[in-house]
Formats: C-alpha cells, structure tokens, sequence
C-alpha cells in the first residue's frame, strides 16, 4: 500500500530529501556565521510562502478553483497568532512596569495597563471582544486553524452552493479579501487598524534567547510544515480524492453525473486549503515581525497565483519552486542588490523596473510554457505532452492546457 | 452683559438728547469725545445714531475715519481734509469752512474698540445707504454676528427700501432677530411660526441656540423651563450623573481607583496598610478593605461608597434645562425645528439620490469598457484599471502643452481614446488572442500586464500626484437650496455617462460593427461561417473596450488624485459593477453601477463617520447578492447562458 | 409491476418556448427503449429533467419502488439514486487513466471523508479489469483516456457507466460514430443490460433502432406522439406527418 504510494509519486522522496538537505545546509551556515540572521529569517518565510503556495496548487492546481483570496486566510492566520505574541508580550511589560508602582498590581489593573499599551495608537484603551482569548495560546493557536477555516467554510458554502465558477468565483474571492482588508483598516475593528500588530518577533519569556536561535527555530518549524503538509498533499492528491478534484477541475458536470457532490469537494478543498495557508501564515509573521492590513490587499493573492502558474500547477513540487524562485528573486531585485544595467538613454534600476520584468515574465510564461519551471524537469526526464491538437482537457474554465499535462 | 447695559444707558440718555443735531450733541459732550473710550462713550454714540440728523451718519464716519476734529480755540468740530497748509475744514452740516493750520485743530483718534461702535452704530445708516451693494454689505454683517441691537435699526430701514430682493432680505432677517431676541413672547412666536419649514440654515442657525439645554441635578422640580427629566441609566450615565451632583456640591467626590492607590501607599506602614499586608493587596476587594479600615480610622477622608453614591442618585432628580426661559418660545421653536427636520431629511434622501447617481455614473464609466471586453470576449481585463490611469496621465500630458484647460479637456478626450485604444489592441493581438477560451489564463496574463504597465508609469511620472485640471466653468456646484447641492463637475461626468449609453446604444444597434459584434457574441462559429471575421470583431471590441476607459481616466482623473494607482482604486468596484449588473448588457453594467453607486451613498449616509466600513458592507452585500442573483441583475436567461 | 421511472406532466419553458409540453413517460425496472424523434423534440431536455440539470416549470418525476420525488434532488443524488447518463459526445476525463476512470465510476461511497480513506482492494481490481475486459479496453488501462480513439473513449464512458450500476441508464445515441462491427457490439450490450436494469436510448438511426426491437417513444414538439413497436409508431399517421413533413 505505502508502496504503491511512493511509487506514484516518486517526487516524494527527492522533495523531502532536497527539502533536508537545505535544512542542514542553512542550519551549518547559519551555526559558523556563513548566513546573518535577517537572510535566515528571508528563508524562513520564503518556505513559509512555499507551504500557501502548496496549498493554493490544491485549490488551482488541481481543483480548479482560481481563488484570488487565500493570502486573507494566510494574513488571518498570522493575525491570530499576532494577537497572542502581542498580548503575552506587552503583559510582560506591563506586569514589569507595575512591580515598582508602590503596591502589588490586581488584575483588573494588568488588563487596564495592557489595553492601554496596545490601544493607545488608536485612540482606545478598553480591550476589544475579539481579544478575550489573547491571553491563552492554546485558544489563541485553536483560532488560527478555526477562524480562517470557519470563514473559508460559511464563504465557500455560499460561493459554491449557488455555482458561482470560473472568472466569476475568482472576482468574488477578490471582493472577499478586499472587504476583510477594509474591514481591518479601521480603527474600531479592535486589531488597531491600519497599525496592524506589531513586535510579533519577540517571544514571550524568551527574552534571553537570541534573534539568531529563534530564527532558527522559526527556519526549522517552517520546514518541518511545509515537508508535513507537502507529505499530506501528495497523499491526497496520489488517491481517488485527487482523482476526484482533477476531475471536478476538467469537467465538473460530468462528475456531477457520476454521483459525486461536487460542491461538497470543493468546499472541502477549499477549507482545507484555507487551513493550510493559515497556519503558513502562523509561521510568517512571527518571522516577519509586524502585520498589518495591507498584507491583506487582493494583489498578494494575485501574486500567490503568479508563483503557482510560473513553477507549474498541477504539481506540488512545481508550485514550491515557483514561490521559491519568484519570492527570492523578488527580494533581490527589490533589496537593491541587483546591479543596474546603463543603457545610455537611461539605466535600468531593477527596485524600479523589477515588477516589469515581473509582470513580462508573468506574461510569458502564461503565453509560452503553461507547464511553468515545472516543464523543465518533464524536458530533462525526456517526458513530452500526447498531441491533442491544442484542446483544453475539459470544458470548465479551470481544466488544464494540452501543454499543461504532465504524461 | 455690556451690550445689555450699553442698551439701557443708551434708553436713559435717548431721550433727554433726541431733539438735538448731530453737531449740538456733539458740542455737548465734547470732553466725553475727544477722550472716547469704550466704557463712557456709548451713550454719544448712541444718541447720534438715534438723533434722526442726516448728518449724523457723515460725522459717525468721519470720526471712526479719523477725519473729525475740533477747533481748539472755540471747541466747534469740523469735517477735516489734511493739506498742504494744514487742514481743509468743513463743518457739519458740509459746508466748507476755510483753512485752519495744523496746530490749530485737535484732530480725534478713536482707539479700535470705539471705531468697532461707530461702526455698529453706523449700521443703521448704512442700511438706508442709497448704495444697493452697502445695504446688502450691511445685512450681511448684521446676520454673520446677529446682535439685539441691530433689530431697531433694521425694522426702520424696512419701510424705505426700493430695491424688492433686499427688502425681502431685510424682512427675513428682521424676523429671524425678532424669534431670538424679541422681548415680547408672541411676537417671537409669530416670527417662528412665519418660516414654515423653511429650509435656511439661517433660520436653523437661529432656531437651535433657542434649545440649547444644560444638564442639572436638584432634589426638587425647579420652576425653570424644562426640556424634559434624565434617568440615570438610561439618558445619562451613572456616572455622569454623580458628576453632576459633585459639581453641583449636592453630594461628596467618589473614590477614584488612583486616588485609593495612592492614599494606600502613603499609609504603608511596616509592609502592611491598616493591618492587610501589602502581598494581599493584588485584589480590588482588599484594597477596598483596606481603605474602609483607613477610613474607619479617620486617617483617610470618607468617600462615598457604591450604596451612598446610588441613594443619592435616587434622592435627586436630573434634568435638561433650556437656556430659554420662555417655555412659549422654545415648543415653538421645538415644533418648529421637527417640521424643518422631516424636510430636510426629504431633501437629504433627494440629495443622497444626487449623490449615488453621480457615483453611479463614474462606476458606469469606469466599468462600461470592462463590461464590454468582459460580455462580448468573455475576457476579465485585469490591465483596465491601467487603462484608466493612462487616460488620466495623457489628460495631464495634454494640460502641459495646451495651458487652456478648456481646450485641453477637449483634446484630451480623443486623444486618451486613441492612445488607451491602441494599447488595448497591441494587447489583444499580441497576447489575449492566444489566450481565448482560457478566461483564468487570460485573467492572470492581464495582471502581468497590469504591474508592468503600472509599474512603467510610475517609472515615467513618479510616485506624486499629478494635476488635471478642470475648466473654471466646472468649479463650484448647483445649489438647489441649502441642503440639495451638486457640483457642476459630477454634472459633467453625468453627462458624459449619459453619452456613452446613447453612443453605445447606436453603436451596438444601428451600426454594421454592432451587428456583427452581436452575431460574434452570440455564436462565433455561425458568424465567421457568414463571413463575419471574428478576429477583427474581437480587435475591435477590446480597442473600443481600453478607449473607453481611456475617456473615463480623464474624467475621474478631474476629481480624483492622478497617480499610478488611480485605476487600482476603480477596479474591484468596476468588477462589482460588471458582475452585479449580470455579464454581455449594456443595461447589465448600469443597472450594477446604479446598485453599487446607490447602495454605497446609502450605507455611507447611515454610516458617515467610517467610509471603509460603507465598502465593507458593500462587498458583503454582494457577496449575498450574488447568492440570489448568481449572474447578476439582467442575465441572459435559458439555453443562452449556457449553464 | 410497477414502474421504475414515472414521469407525468412536465412542462418546461425556456424563455416562452416550450421544449417540453405537459410530457407522460414511464418505465420499468428491467426494459429497453428507444426514444426518437426529429430535432427540438426535447429529447436532451427530457434527459436533462430527468437527471436534474432542468427543473420543469410543472409535473412530477419520481423513481424507485417508493416512487420518490426526483425533482427536490441535485444532479449528484440522482446519479447516487441510481441514474446513469451517457452523453452523445464522449466525456471522460482526458488527463486521467482509464483506471482512474473506472475508479471514478466505481460504484462506493461519495463522500469527500470516505473518499479520501479510499483505497483499493483487489475485489475493485478485479471489477475493473472484468469491465475494461467486457469493453475491449483490458490493455489500454495505465493509458491516459484523452489519448484512447472516439471509439475507444465512447466504450470507456459506457464500461464507466456500467460500473456506476445504475438502476436506469440514460444513453444519447449510443452508436454515433462507430463503425458497423460496433454498432453490433452496443446493440447487444444494451439489450444484454436490460436483461437486469431499464435503459433509455435516444436514437436518430432508425436502423439501430430497428436492432435494439424494443418499445418505441416518439417524441414532437415536447410531448409523446406515439408509442409501441417501431412497426406500429412507423404506421401512426401523426408519425409520418411529422417525419414527413419536416423531409
């Protein structure tokens, strides 16, 4: 059974192995000083970018589903766990600070001194309903998976169930994350509006522990999610679930006639996506240090679909490779570090021009290899696409291109 | 106050002074005006302004001109005109008098505060001025600072005035200080009961100090007039309540929480407080044990407990009282406000329909071009948010060559077209052409687009703002009365919107191109088997698609901050439209800007403070709506839609 | 006996037109028909209503021996109350195997939680390779289904069909497309299947039709014109009227 497991999917192992490999090698750079803290951290969350990425393939990739919202649940995410890293972490000053104020401070008085601490930027001081669990990071971890995962539910319910498909669902996710966007801007949402959390880097009681250890942590918890979750997917996907959504994806009617639900499926998939993404960004932010609403912006989603479709979807692997490359590539371009090409008229500063070689890429890489960096490795392991004079494998607007098949 | 006793002391002195001319009065109380000060001078003043002297406005303004003097070696005052040899005099009834050296004439210089005198005094006359604008100057003044004492003077100036409109003015404004400061309550009353529901913010200006109440604690029902009686818990607070009876020294301070902390640090003694250790004192209850033991003890002053505090609550009655003595006055003035209120509030929903409407027209126009290339392509143009930026940009490009605004607009509206029309062809052929069919791929491609283009123009015009200006004779707004208002540049873009309907009404129906976009759109094979040529249909469709949005970019970039991110702004919105309005309909994509513009003003209305949560509520409404309605307002219905 | 699939009139009306006209159609559990009729008879509408992709405006459908209401049900239930449709043109998914397909078809719960602790055991093995055997495709499983012939791919979706084992199969000319020795073929698989459940097909071929020598249905205008063997609906006056008539 595990047997034929693996052999179905024979990128498994190399994935995982590639996947530790790197591990070790950035934990030994990182150990004899070869790597600074902040480019740890960069990894950290890039693989943490690749765990949403993971996701987002299973929604796209393989169901079809062109959701343009999913870094709302990856922001929603990092939010819940935001909410306790800050609430633990200004009690501690808190409590601190009151320990020289002449007499032993009461409860009521902590709570009053935090709210203040952490309101006092939006002009309130009470705390807000919505943080009555801040103070438990069990509860606080329990929203992470629940909130996201409750609002993926009751919006794909509703999406779904009145078979809202293709460009319209897209938009709709777009609205979605765009009304939770402008929701969070303001002040009297109760997580400090356009402030956003911040101070999400320190740990609480870890104040002895150096950035550099807990970068490290952070790198290995990112890793050992993304692996888990990469390992979960393949599962998923090898079986006749996967069978099921890729069917749903080329042809969701016919599947319909065959006596699966297919509204239940995606709503499935959607949830459990959401989940995923929401933990990833569980992972980021502590990483990242600061959230706030912008994260939120429809653009990042758009951006998540972008890093999917340049490494290939329809395969996990290609999808980590994708938000590997692009995320990376971005951080170079933009952190200034790229030399600038003089061109005579003008120079080519690539902060400025890199969105347009981006979006050029982008361009080209939907136009001319809708296989993405993926179709690189179907080139060198000699596999070529059936010709089947150019049609889509299906009807539905998700299925995939003729070029996009792996044999 | 002082004016109050100014206008009692002028009653006194009127009298006894009025039969005299300005000049007598003047002589009589010489010393009083050649050392003026605001304290002693009113009744002089007054009693010029009250002589019924024609000449008593003359002399008024030359004092508060600086151009009265007196003759010193007789104490006669004369008009005076400095010159070469000193003075010009003449005297006051304006007869030229002769020469006088300079040594010869104390020239008066009355301080600020009694030229401010004059000048009210010299109101009066100014409101019988034969110069229409002086009078209208004056009326102006009168109501920007309503006084009392304006009211006597503009009833006699009433009578006498030739000009219809200003009487009409003066009539109005004799009224509104007749309802505030009338000491006879009917007259008051009548005055109020004149306006109807007269919907000036004059007259609401004047209306709403007559209701202004004050907040009072007593323990008996006081005779004052009485606006109506406060609960605590329900109108007020308890604790403002408390407050009150504080101030109003009706009952002792309560314990703040600091205050308590602090008096029980300071009687820390041996790491205990009255006996609780400190330890213990991490509670609320123990350190309210520990300052009843204080307390208990005399060292600290008593302060009201939970209990006292809400028996003295129940012991006093609170109130809102009305500034107003008069109860007359202020049910009238009361009843009156309601009226105005229910109309004004229908004047508002006109006004808030104004308002969505011209919001409903900038959807229109951003969302006509995608609702095109979206109903007739099946093609979700992610870069048309671009587009309307370009039209913008080229507006501002225009503006730097062609300094005439007007002329400007009128070459940048072609021009935006074409260069927004050839970008979305180079666009089409080059990439959306390899792409139909594939409505996901083409989406992401056209984001691709989208940053880059974005991208580019940030590159080329910077991050800041760029001015488009619009004509002069679009600045301002049509005010239909104070309450209604629309600004004469969202007629514009009304207008404009209007156009656009009715040329792609006859585009689409009257036109060989409209014929054979529709046959494309409604069944591409058949069509190229007519030989319709689908490819340059398409072509066609998604130029005319960019260009619009072009023309909307130079009409939204009129009103709106001209950055890279204009089209951004527009865009989710624009998507609303497109869907909500239901995909390949012209009336689709109006019937959706209308709900959204509306839907948005309306929400805005109910929520005003907060512009964000308006958006959110939106996007939630349609999110629902799209339950209900999943190919929105006007869908194709039956086989056509393919579902 | 009582019939397995009961429909009684149905009206459905697609922007004022009336594709299908206060329509009465009944069948039982275990029997063949052939339903023709010329085009815009609605006969692709009477399989749409039937498999809940139309909701009629009027009239009632019920299946079972419970007679319950076929109407209420989304697509997927019917298909789980045991309908199986067969399209005119192949649907199968192209970018899967023909296992995955038959996998797909298999008849096991639906469920997304079931389905994804779905494994196969060697009784779903053996199943698959008897029906691929049964199609003529045992030596095309690990093959992709998008690279199979018209031919190949429209006996694909029929062995997928089968092994959905539905009550009552709903066939939209079966025999488009096929050679002669094929045509043969469906014809005595759909007679040999109507042996143990009730099957629908829906032919333009009056030759096929004539092999398959079962109950006819003529479908015009959205309703029933006439109905009994083919000898007797071709003597029907109203019959050669309306083929007649349209050439």
């Amino acid at each position: 059974m595990t047997r034929s497991f693996l052999i179905r999917t024979p990128s498994l192992l190399i994935f995982i192995a590639c996947l530790a490999l790197f591990t070790i090698g950035v934990t030994l750079a990182a150990h004899y000083g070869l790597m600074s803290t902040s480019f740890v951290k960069t990894l950290g969350k890039t693989l943490c970018l690749c765990l949403a990425a993971l996701a987002m393939d299973l929604i796209w990739g393989y169901a079809g589903i062109l959701s343009l919202g999913h870094m709302a649940f990856f922001a929603l995410g990092g939010y819940m766990i935001g909410m306790w890293l800050m609430y633990a972490r200004t009690e501690e000053i808190v409590v601190a600070s009151l320990l020289n104020s002449g007499l032993p401070a009461t409860p009521e008085e902590i709570q009053q001194g935090i709210a203040s601490q952490i309101f006092g930027v939006v002009g309130a001081s009470d705390l807000p309903t919505i943080w009555s669990f801040a103070h438990s990071l069990p509860l606080q971890l329990a929203l992470v998976v629940a909130l996201p995962g409750l609002l993926a539910l009751i919006f794909g319910w509703l999406a779904f169930r009145s078979r809202v498909t293709g460009v319209y669902l897209s938009i709709l996710t777009q609205a979605m994350t765009l009304a939770l966007a402008l929701y969070l801007f303001q002040n009297d949402s109760g997580l400090r509006g356009n402030n956003g959390l911040s101070g999400l880097q320190n740990l609480p009681g870890l104040d002895a522990v150096s950035q550099d250890s807990i970068s490290l942590w952070f790198f290995w918890a990112s890793a050992a999610a993304l692996a888990l979750a990469y390992l979960t997917l393949s599962w998923i996907v090898s079986g006749k679930f996967g069978s099921v959504i890729r069917a749903i994806r080329d042809d969701e009617a016919r599947v319909r006639f065959l006596g699966y639900s297919v509204e239940g499926y995606k709503l499935f998939v959607f949830t459990l996506t959401a989940i995923i993404v929401a933990l990833a960004g569980a992972l980021y932010y502590p990483q990242a240090g600061i959230i706030n609403p912008a994260e939120l912006a429809p653009i990042a989603s758009i951006y998540l679909a972008v890093w999917v479709a340049i490494g290939g979807r329809g395969r996990l692997y290609g999808a980590v490779i994708g938000a590997a490359v692009v995320s990376l590539l971005s951080s170079w371009f933009t952190g200034g570090r790229a030399p600038s090409i003089p061109l005579g008229f003008m120079t080519i500063n690539w902060v400025d021009w890199w969105q347009v070689l981006l979006g050029a890429a982008f361009v080209c890489v939907t136009l001319f290899a809708p296989k993405g960096i993926g179709g690189l490795f179907d080139y060198f392991t000699g596999l070529h696409t059936p010709d089947r004079k150019g049609a889509p494998l299906g009807p539905d607007q998700g299925s995939l291109q003729e070029k996009e098949a792996i044999e | 106050m002082r004016i109050l006793l100014a206008c009692l002391l002028a009653l006194l002195f009127a009298a006894p002074l009025r039969a005299e001319t300005a000049a007598e009065i003047l002589s009589a109380n010489a010393a009083l005006v050649e050392k003026a000060s605001r304290q002693t001078i009113a009744p002089v003043i007054d009693a010029l302004g009250a002589s019924g002297d024609p000449t008593a406005a003359q002399v008024l303004e030359a004092w508060g001109n600086k151009a009265l003097g007196i003759r010193k070696s007789d104490g006669i005052f004369f008009l005076i005109t400095a010159n070469d040899g000193g003075y010009a005099l003449t005297d006051l009834i304006g007869a030229p008098a002769g020469q006088a050296a300079k040594s010869d004439i104390t020239e008066l210089k009355p301080n600020a505060g009694v030229r401010g005198m004059i000048a009210t005094a010299l109101v009066q006359f100014t409101l019988s001025d034969p110069d229409a604008l002086k009078r209208a100057a004056a009326l102006e003044s009168i109501a920007k600072d309503p006084k009392p004492e304006a009211l006597a003077p503009l009833r006699a100036a009433i009578t006498n005035e030739s000009d219809a409109k200003l009487k009409a003015q003066k009539q109005r404004l004799e009224r509104l200080l007749t309802l505030r400061f009338e000491p006879d309550s009917a007259a008051r009353i009548k005055a109020i009961d004149s306006f109807g529901a007269d919907l000036g913010l004059d007259l609401r200006a004047a209306l709403n100090p007559l209701l202004a109440t004050t907040k009072l604690a007593a323990a008996e029902t006081p005779t004052t007039n009485i606006a109506r009686e406060l609960k605590p818990g329900r109108d007020l607070t308890e604790i403002e309540a408390y407050d009150l009876l504080v101030s109003a020294n009706l009952a002792p301070a309560r314990l703040t929480i600091e205050a308590a902390r602090t008096a029980l640090i300071a009687n820390l003694v041996n790491g205990a407080v009255a006996g609780v250790p400190l330890a213990d004192l991490n509670t609320q209850a123990a350190r309210d044990r520990a300052y009843t033991a204080l307390e208990a003890a005399g060292t600290v002053p008593q302060a009201a407990t939970d209990d006292e505090a809400a028996a003295a609550l129940k012991a006093h009655h609170f109130y809102d009282i009305y500034t107003e003595p008069d109860a007359a006055v202020t049910t009238a003035a009361a009843s009156a406000l309601q009226y105005i209120g229910h109309k004004v509030a229908a004047m508002q929903a006109a006004d808030l329909a104004l308002d969505g409407l011209s919001l409903a027209s900038i959807y229109f126009l951003a969302a006509i071009g995608l609702a095109i290339t979206f109903g007739v392509m099946g093609v979700i143009n992610m870069a048309h948010g671009e587009f309307i930026t370009m039209g913008a940009y080229t507006g501002y490009v225009v503006q730097l060559y062609v300094p005439n605004y007007t002329a400007s607009i009128l070459i940048a509206l072609p021009l935006a077209f074409a260069v927004t029309f050839a970008v979305g062809v180079t666009m089409e052929r080059l990439i959306i052409r390899h792409l139909y069919k594939r409505p996901l791929e083409t989406l992401l491609a056209t984001f691709g687009i989208s940053i880059a283009l974005q991208q580019i123009l940030k590159n080329v015009f910077g991050t800041q703002a760029r001015p488009l200006t619009s004509p002069a004779w679009l600045d301002g707004a049509l005010n239909l009365n104070d309450v209604v208002s629309i600004s004469y540049i969202r007629i514009a873009i009304f207008v404009l919107a209007l156009l656009f309907l009715t040329f792609f009404l006859w585009l689409m129906k009257r036109t060989r191109l409209g014929l054979e976009v529709r046959a494309v759109t409604q069944n591409p094979t058949m069509a190229a088997s007519m030989g319709i040529n689908p490819d340059r249909i398409n072509m066609l469709t998604f130029g005319l698609g960019s260009g619009i949005a072009g023309i909307a970019g130079v009409a939204i970039g009129l009103f709106a901050k001209v950055t890279s991110e204009l089209g951004t702004d527009y865009i989710v919105q624009s998507f609303m439209t497109v869907v909500v309005g239901g995909v390949g309909n012209i009336w689709g994509a109006l019937a959706g800007a209308t709900m959204i513009g509306g839907l948005q003003k309306m929400i805005e209305f109910l929520n005003p403070s907060n512009t964000l949560a308006a958006q959110t509520y939106m996007i939630l409404f349609i999110i629902l709506f799209i339950q209900f309605r999943p190919r929105g307002i006007i869908a194709l219905k039956g086989r056509a839609a393919g579902d | 006996m009582s019939q397995l699939l009961e429909v009684s009139g149905v009206t459905v009306s697609f922007d004022g037109f009336r594709a299908i006209n206060n329509l009465t159609f009944s069948i039982g559990p275990a029997e063949l028909r052939a339903i023709i009729g010329p085009n815009g008879a609605g006969k692709s509408t009477f399989m749409d209503i039937v498999t809940g992709k139309t909701k009629p405006d009027s009239g009632t459908v019920t299946f079972g021996e419970k007679s319950a209401s076929l109407l209420k049900l989304s697509e997927a239930k019917i298909a789980r109350a045991g309908v199986g449709r067969k399209f005119q043109r192949p649907t199968v998914f192209e970018d899967q195997t023909v296992t995955e397909n038959l996998t797909l078809a298999l008849k096991a719960a639906r469920s997304p939680w079931r389905v994804l602790g779905w494994r196969s055991k060697p009784a779903d093995h053996s199943r698959i390779e008897a029906l691929a055997q049964q199609v003529g495709l045992a030596d095309h499983l690990p093959r992709k289904a998008g690279e199979l012939s018209h031919g190949q791919k429209q006996w694909l979706e029929i062995a997928m069909l089968l092994a959905q084992e539905p009550r009552l199969l709903l066939v939209d000319e079966p025999a488009a497309g096929m050679t002669l020795a094929e045509r043969e073929k469906t014809t005595e698989l759909l007679v040999d299947i109507a042996k143990t459940r009730a099957v629908v097909v829906v032919e333009h071929d009056m030759e096929f039709v004539r092999r398959l020598n079962c109950r006819v249905t003529v479908l015009h205008e959205g309703s029933v014109l006439a109905e009994g063997s083919l000898d007797h609906v071709t003597k029907n006056q109203d019959v050669i009227d309306v083929y007649l008539g349209r050439g």
